[in-house]
């Protein structure tokens, strides 16, 4: 399997940062708040590769910095130091040395992203079918007939009724939202899945269905998927491969049936032993 | 002399629990060899770290020291202790399959598809998959009016029978087996053990750990004998004060 992603010392930190806030902070201050400055260490020196088809896993409780890594990929934040390489078939793009026409090219044709909070993911004042539409103008479809067709196949194939594709999403269940935004998310069939934290909040048996599709998806397409998520449930059912974070930090990484039943690190211990 | 397609050579597990304090040693200089077309069986008591063994293998486990060579299919030597989480995701969707001893499933998924994921995930074809899935479980005897139901309602024999086709389905190079008949009964396991001297026939390498000496005695080339780990001086000392 060749490489999609490789990340290399990615750091993200929020304030002006001080020379001493990489020390002062982490899991073992149990912080990532600097306490001579006050800049939030976000995320600190990350490094992954991601192969291509593969699901990875980034596991952690809340300020971890699971959200702020994905989000960075996105380029819905820039980061404060690090260097990304993405291999698309024959071309090589550095991310974080593209200008913004580049950036949003990548993020409109060769990424997508689901957030856990699908006003973020989606525009509320247009129909779902038009929420796909606008993807896929970006791309190069342009015929009105052929845009609602493949609008129309995108929804069905994530189950969303074809008859209420002319209704705002704001209409919809929580559950029907998240399909919605995977639905435009593949809209131009990216090689690259970003999924933060999406069946959090959903009942046991939404959450289940959808992560059955994301699983049929990756099947199906080959998509490789970072899942950022803190419900070990989920890591399970999708990952071969998961990093755990901790305080802006990745404290251990491996293969997901490892990390789940022989974790190393005293935090992942507990976090696992905590499992329902 | 033929070479062997697995040489495990001072294998350990240890497993460092940090909020508990104390180190426990799971299995301690293990060596075996194991070869194309043959068995090798683990025996040893409850507790010597058989399953260990094979969860090192396949890398549930991390090992704590040791080495697993592992010959592949183009004749490169990958140590499994060592080798890259990728490597070990290649070689586990290609060459290295594990029957393990309780069938993990998801209520929502048939016996029909549980055992037919291995061939999908190699991206083979969904109806032969789900062909060759039906012809595995009626030759292991697993009722027809249960293959569109979930495992997770069935018997144990029936789950481990599920288990095991789904096992053999993707025709590993490399197959660990986990007490693969502990809870079937006489006619049952005689089917079982007809499938893997059948497949052991097509040159599948087997590590095995079974229930009865007899099986060993009917399947296996070579055996292997664990000893239960000595209690490491932490342990003494924890055990005393």
């Amino acid at each position: 399997m060749k490489r999609i992603l490789e990340v290399r010392g990615l750091s993200k930190i929020h304030g002006h940062g001080c020379p001493r806030c990489i020390d002062s902070t982490g899991p073992e201050v149990d912080s990532n708040i600097c306490p001579h400055c006050g800049a939030v260490v976000a995320a600190h020196d990350i490094s992954f590769d991601l192969h291509e088809g593969e699901i990875l896993g980034i596991m952690g409780e809340s300020g971890s910095g699971k959200s702020t890594l994905v989000k960075t990929l996105f380029f819905d934040e820039t980061p404060t130091v690090g260097e990304v390489l993405f291999f698309d078939g024959e071309r090589q793009w550095d991310l974080f040395a593209l200008n913004a026409a580049e950036q949003r090219w990548l993020r409109n044709h060769r990424f997508g992203m689901v957030y856990q909070n699908p006003h973020l993911g989606l525009n509320f004042k247009v129909s779902a079918g038009g929420n796909i539409a606008e993807r896929l103008l970006m791309s190069d479809l342009s015929h009105y007939g052929e845009i609602r067709e493949r609008a129309r196949q995108l929804l069905a194939r994530t189950e969303v009724l074809p008859e209420r594709m002319d209704e705002s999403p704001k209409q919809f269940s929580g559950g029907m939202q998240q399909r919605v935004q995977i639905a435009k998310a593949l809209a131009t069939q990216p090689p690259l899945l970003f999924l933060d934290e999406v069946t959090t909040g959903l009942d046991l048996s939404v959450q289940a269905r959808i992560l059955d599709l994301i699983l049929e998806i990756q099947q199906e397409l080959g998509t490789a998927m970072i899942v950022v998520t803190h419900d070990l449930g989920v890591i399970r059912l999708l990952t071969g491969r998961t990093i755990v974070m901790k305080y802006g930090r990745v404290i251990e990484s491996g293969l997901t049936d490892q990390i789940l039943e022989d974790p190393q690190h005293a935090y992942t211990q507990r976090l696992v032993a905590s499992a329902l | 002399m033929p070479t062997p397609i697995l040489e495990i050579d001072g294998l350990s597990k240890q497993f460092t629990l940090h909020d508990q304090g104390q180190c426990i040693p799971s299995c301690e200089q293990v060596a075996l060899e194991v070869y194309r077309g043959e068995l090798t069986a683990l025996v040893g008591p409850t507790g010597a770290g058989k399953s260990s063994v094979l969860k090192a293998i396949y890398r549930t486990y991390l090992p704590s020291s040791g080495r697993i060579l592992y010959r592949d299919a183009e004749d490169r030597i990958t140590d499994l202790a060592q080798a890259s989480e990728h490597r070990i995701l290649e070689l586990r969707r290609r060459e290295i399959g594990f029957v393990t001893q309780f069938l993990h499933c998801l209520p929502r998924k048939s016996a029909l598809e549980v055992v037919a994921e291995p061939l999908l995930r190699r991206g083979g074809n969904r109806e032969a998959a789900a062909e060759q899935a039906s012809e595995l479980l009626s030759l292991l005897n697993v009722p027809e009016r249960l293959w569109q139901v979930s495992p997770a309602t069935f018997s144990g024999g029936e789950k481990q029978r599920v288990n095991l086709a789904r096992g053999l389905i993707a025709r590993p190079r490399l197959l660990l087996l986990d007490e693969p008949t502990a809870s079937l009964d006489p006619a049952t396991t005689d089917r079982v053990v007809e499938l893997l001297q059948a497949i052991k026939g097509e040159g599948v390498a087997m590590l095995a750990i079974f229930h009865h000496p007899q099986l060993v005695e009917r399947l296996a080339e070579q055996v292997v004998t664990l000893q239960p780990p000595r209690p490491t001086p932490a342990m003494l000392e924890a055990h005393t004060s």
